[in-house]
């Protein structure tokens, strides 16, 4: 069967962008000291923006204006009217769900399908989550009093609903933050500094400064920094777990992952084939919680990548913006480079790879949906975090031998695991060494729900009543 | 003392304890311990960068099965701890007097506090999941359960200066929760740690759950703290020393050991504890399944 879709573009007029974008610090928009640095969209390599790159005064008039709304103001302030201007927000990022679904889209090159349904609703139902905790602290178990000043540094792939996730719990907990967004999706975090203009959040209350590298480690290395919450790759989570030694700074991770799919063969297998799907090509597999190992056991393995590549032959990628699209852009060169990169050494190290036929844009930055077959252990595609929507595929005979692939590697963010039989699903999520496991589904994300690692994926907990522990005195957890 | 003199008592060996059993250092080497006042009491193994690591093989091997006993047989095992450390006051009591320089009845304080923390801390082992656990009501049809789960392999740099109340208060919330130890005793206190060795040998404890090696934190700790196969490490035991607990963080870096920071002093161990002695060692796990027909 050949079916064609007409495009169906999302119109982007709905987004005022600027040309350029200066930093957000103390309720104002400022110039900073340090050069400027472009963004562009990843679907067709268009110069978006010029914003700024804070440098170490910038961060640290940030920090300032930060410590003064804590001390003056936020902290203050009882936890039920934090809960309101948390709740103000909430409504306001409903309000303007389409606006920030477009820019996210535009600046990130996730499918608008994804945006609009995925990251923006829960970006506002973690505000609203949150908001309600503001007021009942002395419930929660980690005690009432805030830590101080937050510096909150996240990545390219959920720009907004990472922005959601530091700032929403550090502000409930009575916090001020200064969050820098990533190099090359700034814009949202911009827009959501419109968005406390208007939901007239004392000023310092949250600080954005945008940047590299450079700008994240000034944050981090800040004195009057009480607390680094980092969502990135463990080469860089480890690098903050040094720069924090022998300091009072509290931390709290969130890094890389090699999550195993687990597929048993009683498994209701459409549905697996829709989860091993959406684990790994949701979001072009930029997710670092990724479904990226797919432990098939062997008697239904043929069966299996048979239906596998049927459902990835239906997979449309292209334009972000196109509401058909499913997989989107991958987000920048560099990243388009790693993933060509330790694709080729898979091949080069002998596993089968495939891909379905698809047409890929001239522009900008694209990677087809890629599977690669007869996968060892010792394979470095079997490893090491690609960051991309290339899916591993290895076998298993038995719960035990899947316990071990699967729980063999440094990381242990997530896992999922596929059977009818409750009793071995139980089994399984106990026996796997991950923060998440998603049985008979995958990539399900809930404010109410903690999230973190165990091992290099991270340290802590977001999300759900644990997620307060991050950002209270003596909340350990 | 009227003893018999014409006898010579026989003296015991103080040992390292490592999978559950006894050898001496590997390295050979022993130190003199003396007691409070100076007087020449035993020579402890001096334990080696080698016993250490043969410690963290033992509690590997034995992390499985400990996390997988029920949490009631963990809470049966913890109490047995202090039924025989009860068991054995006179020769605890002796050791705290010589170790602290305490005075009788400010020793039998001194063992009444671990024997009752012992007790503490295995009635949590079936109770933490209630209290920091949750069932998280997501929106949408799923079941949704958090659930606190042992680290895996735990290092522990016991306080210096409180030989037994001290050591119990570290180990026990270690080990009550699921996960394995390798603990570093006191230096200049390591004998009650050695007699607490024992008692763990006779108390249901399996091998390699409960690893002690005498010997100093400062020369054991860095080998323990760069471990890439020890999940966490409790620095309590170098409490005040900067310097170390700041070589020791970046050291546990390195595969991202979740880190209990080295206080500025030694606590007050006689105060009740706080939950995170527990929690800074365990992992939430959420589990998620769909709900529907």
């Amino acid at each position: 069967m050949d079916f064609t879709y007409a495009p169906a573009p999302e119109s982007r007029s709905i987004v005022d962008l600027k040309a350029s974008y200066g930093l957000f610090i103390s309720g104002q928009f400022v110039d900073g000291h340090g050069s400027s640095f472009k963004t562009i969209s990843p679907a067709t390599e268009e110069v978006l923006a010029e914003v700024a790159e804070a440098d170490d005064a910038d961060v640290d008039a940030a920090v300032k204006a930060a410590r003064r709304a804590h001390t003056r103001v936020w902290s203050r302030m009882p936890g039920s009217e934090r809960a309101k201007y948390l709740y103000r927000i909430a409504r306001i990022i409903q309000e303007r769900s389409r606006e920030l679904a477009v820019l996210e889209s535009l600046d990130n090159g996730k499918p608008i399908k994804e945006s609009r349904d995925v990251d923006v609703p829960v970006v506002a139902a973690h505000f609203f989550y949150y908001a309600g905790w503001a007021d009942k602290l002395e419930h929660a178990g980690f005690g009432t009093t805030p830590l101080g000043v937050a510096g909150q540094v996240i990545p390219w792939n959920f720009p907004l609903l990472m922005l959601a996730w530091k700032v929403a719990p550090a502000l409930a907990c009575g916090n001020t933050v200064v969050l820098k967004p990533a190099e090359t999706t700034p814009l949202t975090a911009l827009l959501f500094a419109e968005i406390c203009q208007q939901a007239d959040l004392p000023p310092g209350v949250v600080n954005i400064v945008t940047g590299a590298g450079g700008t994240g480690q000034a944050i981090v290395a800040h004195p009057d920094v009480d607390k680094v919450a980092f969502t990135g790759s463990t080469e860089v989570g480890k690098a903050i777990a040094r720069a924090v030694a022998g300091t009072g700074k509290k931390v709290t991770l969130e890094l890389g992952g090699k999550a195993a799919n687990i597929v048993f063969d009683d498994a209701p297998i459409d549905q697996a084939v829709e989860g091993i799907v959406n684990g790994i090509f949701f979001n072009q597999g930029h997710v670092c919680c990724a479904g990226s190992r797919l432990l098939v056991q062997e008697s239904v393995a043929d069966e299996l990548l048979e239906r596998l590549k049927r459902r990835m032959g239906t997979l449309r990628v292209g334009d972000p913006l196109d509401k058909n699209t499913d997989v989107g852009a991958i987000n920048s060169a560099a990243q388009l480079q790693r993933i060509r990169e330790l694709s080729d050494v898979g091949e080069a190290e002998g596993a089968g790879r495939w891909s379905p036929p698809c047409e890929l844009p001239d522009r900008g930055f694209w990677f087809p949906p890629t599977i690669f077959t007869g996968v060892s252990q010792a394979h470095r595609i079997a490893r090491e975090e690609i960051f991309g929507p290339v899916l591993s595929v290895l076998t298993f005979r038995t719960p035990s031998e899947a316990v071990e692939k699967a729980n063999n590697t440094p990381y242990g963010l997530s896992a999922g695991v596929w059977t009818e039989k409750g009793s071995l699903i139980l089994h399984m999520a106990g026996a796997l060494k991950a923060g998440v496991v998603w049985a008979n589904t995958f990539n399900k994300f809930d404010p109410t729900s903690p999230f973190g690692g165990y091992k290099e994926s991270g340290q802590g907990r977001e999300g759900g009543r644990h997620g307060l522990a991050a950002y209270l005195k003596g909340g350990d957890l | 003392m009227a003893r018999d003199t014409t006898r010579i008592d026989v003296r015991k060996t103080y040992k390292l304890f490592i999978g559950g059993a006894f050898p001496r250092s590997e390295s050979g080497y022993s130190y003199v311990v003396n007691d409070a006042k100076g007087k020449f009491v035993a020579n402890a193994a001096l334990a080696s960068r080698k016993d250490a690591r043969d410690a963290v093989v033992a509690a590997r091997k034995a992390a499985g099965g400990w996390a997988g006993r029920t949490a009631y047989n963990r809470a049966q095992i913890l109490y047995r701890v202090a039924e025989l450390v009860e068991d054995r006051r006179p020769q605890f009591l002796l050791a705290v007097q010589q170790s602290e320089g305490l005075s009788a009845a400010k020793a039998g304080d001194v063992l009444d506090a671990a024997i009752d923390r012992l007790v503490w801390y295995a009635g949590w082992a079936d109770k933490l999941t209630q209290v920091v656990g949750n069932a998280n009501p997501v929106a949408g049809p799923f079941f949704n359960l958090s659930t606190p789960e042992p680290t895996g392999v735990v290092a522990v740099l016991a306080p210096q200066e409180s030989s037994l109340l001290g050591l119990v208060s570290v180990v026990a919330p270690v080990v009550v929760t699921g996960n394995t130890a390798v603990v570093v005793s006191s230096y200049d206190r390591p004998l009650p740690a050695v007699t607490f060795a024992e008692v763990l040998a006779t108390s249901d404890v399996p091998g390699g759950v409960i690893n002690v090696l005498t010997g100093s934190a400062a020369t054991v700790g860095p080998w323990l703290a760069s471990h890439m196969d020890v999940n966490a490490i409790d620095l309590t035991g170098i409490a005040g020393d900067t310097a170390l607990a700041t070589d020791l963080e970046v050291a546990a870096a390195d595969n991202l050991k979740r880190v209990r920071r080295a206080p500025a002093a030694e606590p007050d161990w006689t105060l009740t504890p706080g939950l995170d002695t527990m929690t800074d060692f365990v992992e939430i796990k959420t589990v998620w399944h769909p709900m529907g027909v």
